[in-house]
Formats: structure tokens, C-alpha cells, sequence
């Protein structure tokens, strides 16, 4: 698997760090706070398909990448830095 | 492997339906061999399956089935069906290193997998079949007095829970492993925990002794029925949509380990679980070699020495979502390096194959025994990569809790709401993520 960073270029996945999921963090003032969190933090879509996720190019540029991978085949569909 | 056991099961199925089950002992395979071994039966019934079951336990692993043998055995719930979208033993199940132990710290998961190392002892017995349950033991090396006191930490709660366990010296592990690395510059062989009574079991003779055992208890297994979607009222599920029509059941058992959450979102369900891959390898066959199971403890690498002489080893996870049953370069890469820090010996001997498995790995690298949000739905998930030495436990505890509704007292802590209520069973306190489990 090698995953195209926007920054560096097509490199090899040794290179990044997984960081899972790309849920977004909850408001931590919305009322119903705890269950947000907790579904956030550890309830999984976990298709077979098409995943959101985000990966850290440690031995590369150090960004934050948000990667549609098919969990399928590996198949790297679109890469994005994360930010953006 | 798979192949193989894909031309096995090809080759039961050509059968007639009806079977009488033959007991296995010295004189049958005496008599079968003087006959040219022709007159061998099937083990198991290839079942059709009927309209409607008291329970329906989705997946035929080595979970699925032992479920279903423990209903019919010690609940005696005979009105049962395991529903397999492929073949028995088609998935994890099939794929494993087959190492069996219950060397666990917490006191949530201890009692539960001493139970099932119980249940291994006498499983043979039990299903009167040849599991080739080999108790060689288990031996975790240590690197650090560090790592000396969280063994020993381990060790003294695997005793507390009837366990057994051992601190050994470097001396006593020179005697097992002669040819280890002990003076590493970097990770010196200080000692290891010992547990003699673990080892390694027959994976495929798990799969087809449980299938046998159910059977002949009038279990039906129903092979290529893949589970669809579900029927409900209400709140409660009914039945079953499947490749080979809708099926009725008072109870659905889910036990269908890596595609746990693929089935759970065919009712709109979301788990603590995601799907990740770990691969395993086998080298060619060499002299006997390794008489335990061995693991490193600096890195991922674990061996054993198959009875074929192979040598089966394996490591880390490759640590990212993955349905695909297939694994990537660096881990190999990783695995060969612990293997060579550990025991150079090894170093020019071939691997012959290498495979990966679907894991069901959980928020908190502990499973799952329990009801689901929805009357009728019960879940056996989250095993992670160590679910095959669970198997006589799970089975048994599942059964327990689809009988009579109660959580069997080993398995009492693995709830689906523990994630929810701060219960967590997290063995290597990483949190909730599932590649540092
Ligand atoms: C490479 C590898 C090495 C491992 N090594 C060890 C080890 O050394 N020791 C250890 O204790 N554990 C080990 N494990 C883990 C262990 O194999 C699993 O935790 C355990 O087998 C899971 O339970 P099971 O046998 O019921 O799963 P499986 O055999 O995976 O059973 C699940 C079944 O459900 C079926 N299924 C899925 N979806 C559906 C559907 N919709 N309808 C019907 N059926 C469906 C699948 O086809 C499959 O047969 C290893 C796993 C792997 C992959
Ligand atoms: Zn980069």
C-alpha cells in the first residue's frame, strides 16, 4: 500500500501512522455531551468499503492526512490534507 | 490450507443426509484401515434448512459451532441451526495459529479464558475426536526487570484464578530455547513466564469436532447461507433473511467475528468494533526445533513448530480498518525482524505461504458476550487476534446466555454497554485504539 501525501508525493505506508476514523470530535458544550462523546469515541461505522480516514506522514512532512481507502482492496480513492 | 479444506468439505457433502454417527476409537480406525478406509461417513450432516428454528446462530467458526454443540448439549436445545455463508472453518476459524493459553491479567477476562483452557482439556473426550490439543506451553520472554515485574504481576493473577504459571530464569529458558539470542545488545533474554499448560490445538479439527458433536445432536449446519437481513417486530427480531430463503427463530445468536459490524448494520446498529487484518506465516517443514510456543517480548513475534515440522509464526496487526484478508509488506518485514532479534537460527529457513484473517477488534481489546439493544439479538463479538483459544469457552457462554438468558458467571463482564458505562476490560491500558491492542 502506498498512499499519495499532497505534500510529499506517493510514498510507502511505513511511513505513516493510522489514526483511525475520521469522526469529528463533538461539541463538548452540546447537552448531550457524554453520548456524543462516547459514540464518538468508540462506536465504528467500520464499512466495507469507502472509509474516511486519517493518517500521520511521521516519517515524512508530519501532516495530518484525511484518506478515502477502500477497506476492501486497499485501493487509496483521494487524499487531502487533513485541515482542509 | 483453505483449499484443502474447501475439497474436504466437497467431498462430505456428496454424502447421503442421513447419517448415523460413528464413534472413533482403536477399533474403528483399525477396522476401517483393514477395509482400504473406504467405508468412512461423513462427520456432519450438510443440513437444508427448514422454515424455522428455536435459535438460529449466525456464523459456523469455531464460536458458531460451539455455541450450537452446548445448546444441544447442556441446555438441551436440539431445534437449532448454524447458518455459514461460506464453508465451516472458512474464516478465522480456518486462518489462526492455533495457540491456546490463559495467561491473561484482569480479572474480567482471567477466569474466562482459564475456563476455556479447562474445557481444551478435555475436549477431546468430549467430542470424541482428535483436536490434537497439545499442551507443549506457552513461553513469554522477557527483555527488562521491567518487563520481569509485569510478568510476574501476570503470573501471580493467572495463579489466583487457577491458572497455572511460572517465573523462569534465563538459565531455565537456555534449556528450552538453547538456540535464543540471550545476549542481544539490545534486548538481552532475561527470563520468561511459563505456562506449561497452554500450547496449540488443531484448528480445523476444532471446526469439524464441534460441527460433528452439534450434528449428530440434531443441530442443523447449513452451509453457503449467507444472512441477508433481519425481520422484525418492533423492537424484536423474528427471523433471519437468507441466501437460501427467511428463516424463523425464536433467538439469533450473532457469532460471525470480522463482519460482526457488517451484519449489525443490516439493523441499523453501530459496535465497538472495527475490522482489521493480521497476517500469518508457515515455513517449510525442518526437524523438530521449537517444543513450545514462543513469544518475544521486545516486539510482535510469536512461533510454534507445527507436527508437519512447519513453523508457524506471526506478529502485530497491520493496524488499519480492513476487509480484504490480506496484509502488507512492512508488518512482514516487522515480524521478521522480531523473529530474527529472538532466534536467529531461524534465518534461512523459507516460508512457504502467509496469509491474513478478518479480526473483530474491540474499543478495548476484550469481546463481547451479550444482548443487543433488540429482544431476541444476541451478540458474541470483539475477539480480536485471540478468539481460537476462547473457542470452548465462548461457546459455552454464549449457550448459557441464549438458554437462560443470564450471563454465564466467567463471561459476566463482557458487556456491550461497558464502553458506554467505563467498565472497560483493557488488558494493555492503550484506549480506545484498536491497532495498540
Ligand atoms: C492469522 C490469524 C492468527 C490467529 N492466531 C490466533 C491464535 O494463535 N490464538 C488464538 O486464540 N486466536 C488466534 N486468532 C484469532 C481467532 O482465529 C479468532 O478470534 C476466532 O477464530 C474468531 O471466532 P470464529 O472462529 O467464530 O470466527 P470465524 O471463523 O471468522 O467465524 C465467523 C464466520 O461467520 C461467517 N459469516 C460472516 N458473515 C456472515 C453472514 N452474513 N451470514 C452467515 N455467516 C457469516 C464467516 O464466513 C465465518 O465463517 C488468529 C486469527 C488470525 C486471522
Ligand atoms: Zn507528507
Amino acid at each position: 500500500m502506498r498512499i499519495r501525501c499532497p505534500y510529499c508525493g506517493e510514498r510507502d505506508l511505513s511511513e505513516y501512522i493510522y489514526h483511525g476514523d475520521m469522526a469529528a470530535r463533538p461539541d463538548p458544550a452540546a447537552p448531550d455531551a457524554q453520548r456524543r462523546f462516547y459514540e464518538a469515541v468508540y462506536l465504528r461505522d467500520n464499512p466495507a468499503g469507502p472509509h474516511e480516514e486519517l493518517w500521520y506522514h511521521a516519517n515524512g512532512c508530519r501532516g495530518w492526512l484525511r484518506v478515502r481507502r477502500d477497506t476492501r482492496t486497499h485501493e487509496i480513492l483521494d487524499t487531502a490534507f487533513a485541515g482542509s | 490450507m483453505l483449499v484443502r479444506t474447501y475439497q474436504y468439505m466437497l467431498r462430505l457433502t456428496s454424502w447421503s443426509p442421513v447419517l448415523r454417527l460413528m464413534r472413533y476409537s482403536f477399533l474403528t480406525l483399525g477396522r476401517a484401515a483393514l477395509r482400504g478406509h473406504r467405508d468412512w461417513q461423513p462427520a456432519w450432516r450438510d443440513a437444508e434448512p427448514r422454515p424455522s428454528y428455536d435459535i438460529v446462530v449466525v456464523g459456523g467458526g469455531g464460536h458458531g459451532l460451539a455455541t450450537a454443540y452446548y445448546l444441544a448439549k447442556k441446555h438441551g436445545l436440539r431445534n437449532v441451526a448454524v447458518l455459514e455463508k461460506g464453508w465451516i472453518g472458512s474464516g478465522n476459524a480456518g486462518r489462526n495459529t492455533t495457540i491456546i493459553r490463559s495467561n491473561y491479567l484482569l480479572p474480567g477476562n482471567e477466569p474466562f479464558y482459564e475456563w476455556s483452557m479447562k474445557l481444551w482439556e478435555g475436549l477431546e473426550q468430549e467430542l470424541n475426536y482428535n483436536a490434537m490439543v497439545s499442551q507443549r506451553g506457552v513461553l513469554n520472554v522477557f527483555h527488562s526487570d521491567a518487563q520481569r515485574d509485569a510478568f510476574a504481576r501476570r503470573g501471580n493473577a493467572m495463579r489466583l484464578a487457577g491458572a497455572d504459571a511460572e517465573l523462569i530464569d534465563t538459565d531455565a529458558v537456555r534449556r528450552i530455547l538453547p538456540f535464543a539470542d540471550f545476549d542481544n545488545a539490545r534486548f538481552p533474554i532475561k527470563g520468561g513466564l511459563l505456562q506449561r499448560r497452554g500450547g496449540t490445538a488443531r484448528h480445523d479439527a476444532v471446526v469439524w469436532g464441534y460441527a460433528r458433536g452439534a450434528s449428530d445432536l440434531g443441530v442443523d449446519i447449513v452451509q453457503n447461507c449467507e444472512v441477508t437481513g433481519f425481520l422484525r417486530e418492533g423492537d424484536r427480531v423474528i427471523a433471519v433473511e437468507t441466501t437460501r430463503g427467511t428463516i424463523h427463530a425464536g433467538k439469533v445468536g450473532l457469532a460471525v467475528a470480522g463482519s460482526s459490524s457488517r451484519v449489525a448494520k443490516l439493523l441499523g446498529l453501530r459496535l465497538p468494533i472495527e475490522s482489521h487484518l493480521i497476517q500469518a506465516f508457515v515455513s517449510e517443514a525442518v526437524k523438530p526445533l521449537i517444543p513450545c510456543v514462543v513469544t518475544f517480548g521486545a516486539g510482535h513475534f510469536y512461533i510454534s513448530q507445527s507436527d508437519k515440522g512447519g513453523l508457524v509464526f506471526g506478529g502485530d496487526i497491520d493496524g488499519y480498518n480492513s476487509y480484504a484478508q490480506r496484509g502488507n509488506l512492512p508488518v512482514v518485514e516487522d515480524v521478521c525482524e522480531g523473529g530474527m532479534a529472538l532466534m536467529p537460527i531461524i534465518g534461512r529457513v523459507r516460508i512457504l505461504r502467509n496469509w491474513a484473517g478478518l479480526l473483530d477488534m474491540s474499543m478495548d481489546g476484550s469481546p463481547i458476550i451479550d444482548r443487543t439493544p433488540l429482544d431476541g439479538l444476541y451478540l458474541n463479538s470483539g475477539w480480536c487476534y485471540g478468539g481460537f483459544k476462547a473457542t470452548p469457552a465462548s461457546g459455552w457462554c454464549f449457550a448459557h446466555l441464549l438458554a437462560r438468558d443470564e450471563h454465564h458467571e466467567v463471561a459476566s463482564d463482557y458487556r456491550l454497554d461497558r464502553f458506554e458505562t467505563g467498565h472497560l476490560i483493557d488488558e494493555k491500558g492503550q484506549g480506545a485504539q484498536p491497532n495498540l491492542h
